[in-house]
């Protein structure tokens, strides 16, 4: 077995001011394996990859490639010793042609050959079947598509590993199993694939071997069939997990007034996000939820019912009462909220402290010549980092900082503190562990108890199972479908989506 | 150990260390430097004097400058860079209300506050007119302030028909000056007020957290509801008024006004300033504080080398060299180096304690 393997990390330490980030983690990966290493945000993957790939150095530990140490000091040491990453974030040019994307930083002397360049880049993407050719620009690609040029980026000249850092987290259905045929195709040419992900199904249907960490440690090293999802879950969390199943069944139901309006109708809304008019309504204390292939509108339906997109048409009202939303913040004065889809573009002030993140958006309705005073902000993150168990060095942390999930928990918080009648959640918990994801979920249906009405959108059809009483399904920017009590099942929504009455 | 860490890493370290560096290296030098002396000046009035004050009072439009470029790059990620151009508008407008159109008039013509007050209030104009191009045309700061750099001392000019107006009447010296009676030079106390001001603004309203916020994450910002446009416009209208407040000194000084040299790359000191205060010229999280200390440095460093009779020709050579000095010590890149050094040193040392 010995000589299969292609890159061991052995024993290796690193900690940052007050946090033992990776603990004597050991990682094996051998020839022609999809490696998944799994484990909740925090858990220590993203640095175990940053120090493969040369961003932090680390304490302690050896690195063997090929049974060889060798020092990894900057991402230019990876790359030259063979180590390729993609990242969650496409990090290419998407104003420069696909080529030259392929070829930035790796021409030889002055010239270029551009000629020559374009022909090498078609013949790797028509050999990888990629569908794309070197003259196209990129950013003129599918976002699949520019994840896969970034693949061949990093896998062309003879990769021996290549790290995939939640390379599907923006793909749909389709994308993610075009993605997964090239990774197939590279682990026949022997490549070592390390795959982080937070999707099981796509583990399960794309790794050989799983390498769990928790709080950064090492919990073990399995094959893929030794190990059920059920059994995953647990060593991630390091406890059993709660049957999900029974979530919304736990939770004593909030009983709305008979009769009484929707807290917000939306009739015949529309906005320049390219959406067909949509009507709308939420009940008090009522969970629903948008559902539908990425990119068919659900986010840009309740960004109109926000104001986050410009309104061109149709009405809002709340509580029977028409009212006008033109911008964020006159939603925020009807008490609505909403935490938005992308949490590092739209959510997170990364600079800002963990506080300034929590009490921005009640801060910004209080208004501009009312300031929290010090010792007030202190005592409201304090009392949210408390409610929502946010795992922080402290408040004055900044938010960047913070795992994924604990971001996540810092946004939640800033709407909560708004007190909001209704409370939108789009995609709360993409890119985030397991535990956190249960945690909002329950966190969800436990405010809709206490009278709060809440949109939950989620890519987990599971998830929106768990949670929501009603579902509106979306095709290509419309509303196809509405789904309530026992219709409420993966075929149900899978045939609502799919356009077929029959099954 | 971790105290000294803290105060180290403290975004205000290096101005105030390059401070107390060029203080030290005055006190060893010349103890003589430090000397303060009451005088009289010609007026008869009782002045504190000495190289100090003399600090103390040429620095005072770089700090009040430093103030609005701070709010500036916060909110914008880029810098203005026709303030010098603007101060000579405003002064120029000063000029014109208290001198008439012939320039001649041997009284004032309006009160010094009244014309000052409208002088603000078109600086305010022109800091809007940036502001626009910024936040509403998305145009790069730079660009967008470089049309009013280009064309303001010619506006400046114009606005007096190239005249040279001079103000016969000896209290409106006082603003550059000192005011009879105060030996204090006013130029320092404006800046004091300016300073006061500005410290109760960020005490008691969100301007500091609304522009950290756009300053660093516009999208976000817009969806907790603040209104991104706004706050960039705001953050060039309060350059406005610095700029008005610097004008009236500049002015005030010569009682006249030179449109070609008044106020002259006076932006890039206050761009300096800001940078030198340890702020992010990229934008978002920003401490005032650090500018005006970093307005000082650079106005302290200038008078020692006038001190040491480095000749006005030779200066910005000189200044230069230490400026350089100043920005690759604040440089994010050499004090994360200097902070692993420092903690390696620190395993070492324990690591010899435990053996």
């Amino acid at each position: 077995m010995e000589h299969d393997v292609v890159l061991e990390m052995r024993h290796i330490d690193k900690s940052f001011p007050g946090v033992k980030a990776l603990q004597n983690v050991d990682f094996t990966l051998r020839k022609g394996e999809i490696h998944a290493l799994m484990g909740e945000n925090g858990a220590g993957k993203s640095t175990l990859i940053k120090v493969l790939t040369g961003v932090y150095s680390k304490d302690e530990g050896d690195i063997l490639l090929e049974g060889k140490a060798v020092a990894i000091r900057s991402p230019q040491d990876a790359q030259n010793l063979g180590i390729a990453t993609v990242y969650q974030e496409i990090t290419l040019c998407p104003n420069l042609s696909v080529a030259e994307n392929m070829y930035i930083g790796r021409t030889r002397g002055a010239s270029v050959n551009w000629k020559k360049m374009n022909a090498q880049a078609d013949k790797i993407l028509e050999n990888l079947d990629i569908p794309a050719t070197g003259k196209m620009q990129l950013g003129s690609c599918s976002l699949a598509v520019q994840q896969m040029i970034a693949i061949a980026w990093a896998v062309d000249m003879d990769r021996k590993v290549l790290i995939l850092d939640e390379p599907t987290s923006s793909l749909d259905e389709q994308e993610v199993a075009k993605l997964f045929r090239l990774m197939r195709e590279l682990k026949e040419r022997g490549v070592g694939i390390v795959f982080v992900t937070h999707f099981f199904d796509q583990v399960y249907e794309a790794s050989d071997r799983i390498t769990v960490l928790r709080d950064g440690q090492l919990v073990g090293e399995y094959l893929i069939q030794d190990l059920p999802r059920v059994q995953l879950v647990s060593k991630m969390l390091g406890k059993e997990l709660d049957d999900q199943a029974d979530l919304r069944g736990e939770q004593p139901r909030y009983l709305p007034e008979e009769g009484a309006a929707p807290v917000i109708e939306a009739h015949q809304l529309q906005s320049d996000a390219g959406i067909y008019p949509f009507n709308f309504y939420i009940n008090k204390g009522e969970v629903n939820g948008f559902t539908s292939l990425l990119g068919s509108g659900r986010s840009e339906c309740v960004r109109a019912i926000f104001g986050a997109d410009r309104v061109i048409g149709g009405t809002v009202k709340k509580n029977g009462k028409e009212i006008k939303i033109k911008k964020p913040l006159d939603a925020m004065k009807n008490g609505i909220a909403y935490l938005s889809e992308e949490r590092k573009a739209d959510g997170i002030i990364g600079d800002l402290s963990v506080r300034d993140n929590i009490i921005l958006a009640s801060q910004v309705l209080r208004g501009f010549m009312k300031p929290y005073s010090k010792a007030e902000a202190n005592k409201l993150a304090d009392e949210y980092i408390e409610l929502l168990q946010v795992k922080t060095a402290s408040r004055d942390t900044p938010i960047k900082s913070l795992s994924g999930g604990n971001q996540q928990k810092v946004i939640v918080a800033r709407w909560l503190l708004m007190h909001p009648e209704y409370l939108i959640l789009d995609e709360p918990t993409r890119g985030i562990d397991v535990g956190t994801k249960q945690e909002i979920q329950k966190l969800a249906l436990q405010l809709a108890s206490e009278g709060m009405s809440v949109t939950f959108i989620s890519s987990e059809t599971d998830e929106m199972l768990h949670t929501c009483s009603r579902l509106v399904v979306m095709r290509d920017r419309k509303m196809v479908g509405e789904l309530t009590g026992e219709e409420l099942t993966q075929n149900k929504i899978m045939s609502t989506i799919a356009g077929d009455a029959a099954v | 150990m971790t105290r000294l860490r803290k105060i180290v890493s403290n975004q205000i370290f290096i101005p105030v260390a390059a401070l107390l560096l060029l203080a030290l290296f005055n006190l060893i030098a010349d103890p003589s430097f430090y000397k303060i002396t009451l005088d009289t000046n010609s007026a008869g009035n009782p002045v504190l004097s000495g190289y100090l004050i003399t600090i103390l009072d040429s620095g005072a439009e770089l700090a009040i400058l430093a103030i609005g470029m701070t709010l500036v790059t916060a909110a914008s990620g880029g810098q203005d860079i026709s303030v010098g151009a603007a101060i000579a508008i405003s002064g120029s407008v000063m000029l014109r209300l208290l001198c008439g159109p012939d320039a001649n008039s041997q009284t004032l013509l309006m009160p010094i506050a009244c014309a000052f007050l409208i002088a603000m209030v078109v600086s305010m104009l022109f800091g809007a007119f940036n502001g626009i191009l910024v936040a509403v045309f998305q145009i790069q700061p730079m660009i967008a302030t470089l049309i009013l750099y280009t064309a303001g001392r010619s506006i400046a000019a114009w606005i007096n028909q190239n005249q040279l107006p001079v103000v016969v009447d000896p209290t409106f010296a006082y603003f550059g000056g000192y005011i009879p009676g105060c030996a204090v030079p006013t130029p320092f106390i404006i800046a004091v007020i300016c300073m006061i001001i500005i410290g109760l603004v960020l005490k008691f309203t969100n301007l500091g957290l609304y522009t950290q916020c756009v300053g660093i994450n516009e999208r976000s910002s817009r969806l907790n509801g603040l209104n991104p446009t706004f706050i960039k416009i705001l953050a060039f209208v309060i350059m406005g008024i610095c700029v008005s407040v610097a004008a009236l000194i500049k002015v005030s000084r010569i009682s006249s006004i030179n449109y070609s040299v008044i106020a002259q790359n006076i932006e890039m000191d206050a761009i300096l300033a800001v940078a030198l205060g340890g702020n992010v010229l990229s934008g978002g999280k920003f401490n005032v504080w650090g500018s005006v200390i970093g307005a000082y440095v650079i106005q302290f460093l200038t008078t020692t080398l006038f001190k040491f009779n480095v000749s006005s020709v030779a200066l910005p050579a000189y200044k230069a060299v230490v400026v350089t000095l100043l920005v690759v010590a604040s440089a994010p890149a050499v004090r994360e180096k200097l902070s692993e050094l420092s903690k390696r040193l620190k395993s070492k040392r324990s690591a010899k304690e435990v053996a």
